[in-house]
Formats: structure tokens, sequence, C-alpha cells
């Protein structure tokens, strides 16, 4: 299977030749960073065409089609308008928080983005902890709401980022619990080495019972985190205008808009790499030749294809479901999920021990 | 060279938020910075290859305690709130609590013996420690192992808990 550590070490060489180690490292971290940005940027604004896409087809719509084949430049297009509106001043606003917190949610999302392992041979960072640091930098947008929703000076904004810290602290419990339960399986919280691992079989389908139900629970409380589908409260676009970012204009609406598409995104990207293995293809223990036509799969096609199935789940259940209330969504959480989730962490140890 | 440029900025934004987290009029504000503080510290921590450190720096507090402080300032405070100043007494209070803390660390720190100032050093803390040491550490019975701590403490959460349960549904 290609590798791309070759490539990287390449370009490694190349500018250890003409600088000191000092400067390769300074010009290699802008390189990734500018790469992980441009990703980042590009990723969004694919994801929100296939978001329209697939909302029309569910709606026996057709969706974008003017602008370019199939309607592809659609959400090009409507970048560039973003980037030319006006970014209003919001009267008596406390405008250095209002200005911060779109840079905030950005953030946090970026850096988690960061450390994913995309392809054979492409992380940016290995943590040992991976696992760990990706739900700590990923609390760092429920900051970032909450001061839009204060700093915004309006009442609409207020009520949608109180739903929506009280949301994403809840469900941000049974996302923890139910990745644990793949960390006991796998022994380790580096994510190179837990898709390594799952290079016999998937996650999914070694960790029994237990490992599905972490699925599942991962799926929901992970949707519910992105703040979109049956969980869209806090934007509840009947009640609220748009929740947290009513008051915000342009390229700062972006940003949040942005961060959204790409937590889901980044979503998907973590379930398929705890549970379908991530970049790793599909092997059946015995089946030799089974395996080695899978291994001539381009590693970035499984990885794009595993994330786009559970991308496709999560847009599946945002277009079926009816809004939850406020109480049915907590009372999902804190009497439901996360019982179940504590479980099945016990049934997961057991299963590992025997 | 760059280690050295990492450690002035980040230390130059810790001094600054700090500063301004207990100059600033606006309750909301000061929270903000105190959240500048605690993420340079973590980068501090990563800045240091302790990279576990730095991930509960962030969970815990940016990502957990500060929220709780946001969320009280919210649900307290009427909008645009701003801090009254404080009395003289206070003030000279808060000054001596901050002088003693100032003696105490830089005492701490000139007794202690660095790893790094002895030219060969015998313990190796270049790299970073593996996540299994800290969890073997957490979770054994042996000498420099902490079960008996650990669980006490989880213990005392759960006092909080169910604290906070009883309090807050007195009605």
């Amino acid at each position: 299977m290609y590798s791309f550590t070759d490539i990287t070490h390449w370009i490694d060489r190349l500018l250890r030749n003409s600088m000191t180690d000092g400067w390769t490292l300074f010009v290699e971290f802008i390189l990734i960073g500018a790469v992980i940005m441009v990703a980042y940027a590009l990723l969004a604004l694919f994801l929100i065409y296939v978001e329209r896409r697939v909302c029309a087809w569910f709606q026996c719509r057709i969706g974008p089609n003017r602008v370019g084949p199939w309607g592809l430049f659609q959400t090009g297009a409507d970048m560039i308008k973003i980037l030319l509106k006006e970014l209003i001043r919001i009267n008596r606003a406390d405008r250095f928080l209002f200005r911060l917190a779109s840079f905030m949610v950005i953030i946090g999302s970026i850096c988690t983005f960061g450390a994913l392992p995309f392809v054979k041979g492409l992380q940016a960072i290995d943590f040992n902890i991976g696992v760990f640091y990706l739900l700590a930098v990923s609390s760092l947008g429920v900051v970032g709401i909450l001061l839009a929703g204060w700093s915004s000076n309006s009442k609409y904004t207020m009520i949608g980022a109180m739903r929506s810290g009280a949301q994403l602290i809840s469900y941000e419990l049974s996302c923890g619990l139910s990745l644990l339960a793949i960390v006991i399986l796998s022994g380790t919280m580096q994510l190179s080495e837990i898709v390594a691992q799952q290079s016999e079989m998937w996650f999914i389908f070694k960790g029994h019972v237990p490992a599905v139900i972490a699925f599942v629970i991962y799926l929901i409380a992970g949707h519910a985190e992105t703040n979109r589908g049956p969980f869209d409260l806090p934007e509840a676009e009947s009640e609220l205008t748009a929740g947290y970012h009513t008051e915000y204009s342009g390229i700062q609406f972006g940003f949040f808009y942005l961060a959204e598409y790409m937590n889901m995104f980044i979503i998907a990207a973590i379930a398929s790499t705890m549970f379908l293995g991530g970049w790793m293809p599909l092997h059946i223990p015995g089946w030799e030749g089974f395996n080695r036509v899978m291994d001539y799969i381009p590693s970035f096609a499984w990885f794009l294809g595993k994330t786009g199935f559970c991308i496709f789940l999560a847009l599946w259940v945002r277009w079926s479901f009816p809004r939850l209330r406020i109480d049915q969504l907590l009372n999902l959480e804190w009497k439901v999920l996360m019982p179940i989730s504590l479980v099945n962490i016990l049934l997961m140890a057991i299963t590992v021990i025997l | 060279m760059g280690t050295i440029i990492t450690f002035y900025c980040l230390s130059a934004l810790i001094i600054v938020s700090a500063v301004m987290a207990v100059t600033s009029k606006r309750i909301l504000r000061a929270a903000t910075f105190l959240l500048f503080v605690l993420i340079a510290t973590a980068g501090l921590y990563l800045l240091l290859n302790y990279h576990f450190l730095a991930a509960v720096q962030l969970s815990v507090y940016a990502g957990g305690i500060l929220i709780l402080f946001i969320f009280a300032i919210l649900l307290t405070s009427p909008k645009g709130d701003r801090t009254e100043p404080e009395d003289r007494g206070k003030v000279a209070m808060g000054l001596a609590a901050a002088l003693s803390g100032l003696v105490i660390t830089a005492m701490v720190t000139v007794k202690h013996i660095f790893l790094y100032a002895d030219p060969n050093p015998t313990v190796a803390g270049d790299h970073e420690i593996n996540m299994k040491t800290i969890g073997h550490a957490l979770m054994g019975t042996e000498k420099y192992q902490y079960l008996l701590p650990f669980e006490v403490l989880s213990v005392l959460l759960l006092v909080c808990i169910i604290g906070g349960i009883f309090i807050a549904r007195k009605r």
C-alpha cells in the first residue's frame, strides 16, 4: 500500500538541503498549517454543496444545478458573495468578545481537524494521547458559542447560546464515553496505533456487541455535538431566527457556517477512524486474496469513503426527523445515552478480559 | 532557539492576559482573559513535551470550569454588568495575598534543583511521558502509585454532586 511518507520525506530533504534545521522546521510548520487550512476550507465548501444536493434529493427537489456542471461551483460563488458582504457593527454590543467568538469556534474546529490521520503517512501530529487531545480541543468551541450569544446583545442569540451550551456539555459525555470503549479495546490512545491495530479487522467487528453499541451512541451524540438534525434547537429557525449567530454577517457568519459543516466532517472522520479503521482497507482474516485486492484501493479512497458514509448517515437523520424539545433532548442524553454508555464500557472491559 | 521564542511569546501572553483579567471592568471579559491564561499555560505544558497535562488543562479548565464560570455569569449578572471598585481593605488583602504567593513561588523556584541545571542529567526528561506510564501510576497500588488518592478524590466528587443535587432540589 502506498505511503505518503515518501512525499513528505522528499519535501523535508529538499528543505534541509537549502537551509538550517531550525528554519526547515519553521517552514514546514507554516506549510502544514497552510495546507490544513486550505483543505479545511475546500472540504467545507464541498460539504455544503453535498448537503444541498442530498437535502434536495430527500425532499424530491433538484437542488443547485445552474452554476457550473451539476451546480458544482454554486458554493464557490456563495463564498465570494459572503466575502464581499459588509461586517455589520452591532449597537451596544461588546465588540471585542463579538469578534473573538467566531474565531474561537473555528480555532477549536481546525485544531481538531489538524490531528486527524487522513491517509497512510499523512498525519500532521501524532500525539500519544490522540483521542484525549481531540476531545479536549473540540470543547473550546462551546466557549465561542456562549460568547457569541452573550456579546451579540440580543435575546435570540442569548437563548440559542444557552441551549447550545447545555446541549454540547451534556453530549460531550457520551461522546467521550463511547470513544473510551474503543480505547479499552485497543489499549492505546494514539490514533496511528489505533488505525494500525485495525489492519486485521475493524474495531466494530473485533469488539463484538459493545463496539456496535458504542458506534451507534457515538453517531447520535456526535450528531448532537454538531448542532444539527433533530438536535438543532440552538438555531431553531422558527423560534430563534438563527440562534447564537443571528447577529453575525459576512465572513464572521461564514466562520460559524464553515465550523458547523467541518464539525460534521470531523465527527464522521473520528467515527471512521475509531470504529471503521480509518484509512485501513477492509481485511478479513484468512482471506489472503481478498485482502490483497483490497490493498490496491488507495488509502485516501478508504478514508473518504468511510467518512462520506458517516456524513451521509448524518444528513439522512437530519432531513428525516422532527426537532426535539429541550427537555426531550436532555432526557435522551442523561437518562438514556449516558447510562447505556456507562454499562457499555463495563461490557467492553469484560469482553477484553475474556 | 525556537523553543525560547515560543516560551517568551507564551509567557508574555500569560502575563498580559492575567493583568487584563484582573483589571477588566466587564466580568465576562475577565473570564475570557482567564481563558487565554489557561490556554497559554497548556501551551507551556506542550512546550515541555507533557502532552497529557496540556490536554487535561484544556479539557478540565478551558472546556469545563471556564464554561461553568461563563454559564454562572450569564445566569446571574444583568446585561453589561460592570464590577464595582473594591474598598481599600479588600485591595490591601488582595495585594498581601498576591505578594506572599510571589514570595513562596520565588523561594521554591530558587531552592529547587532543576533537571537541566545539571549539565549531565541522569533522568530523561526530554521525551514525552507515555500515557501507559501515567495510567499505571494512577491505577497501581505499589510505591509511587496512586490508586487510593484517586479513589478518595472520586468519592469527594460524588459527595459534591449529591450535595449539589440536594441543594438544588430543596425548592
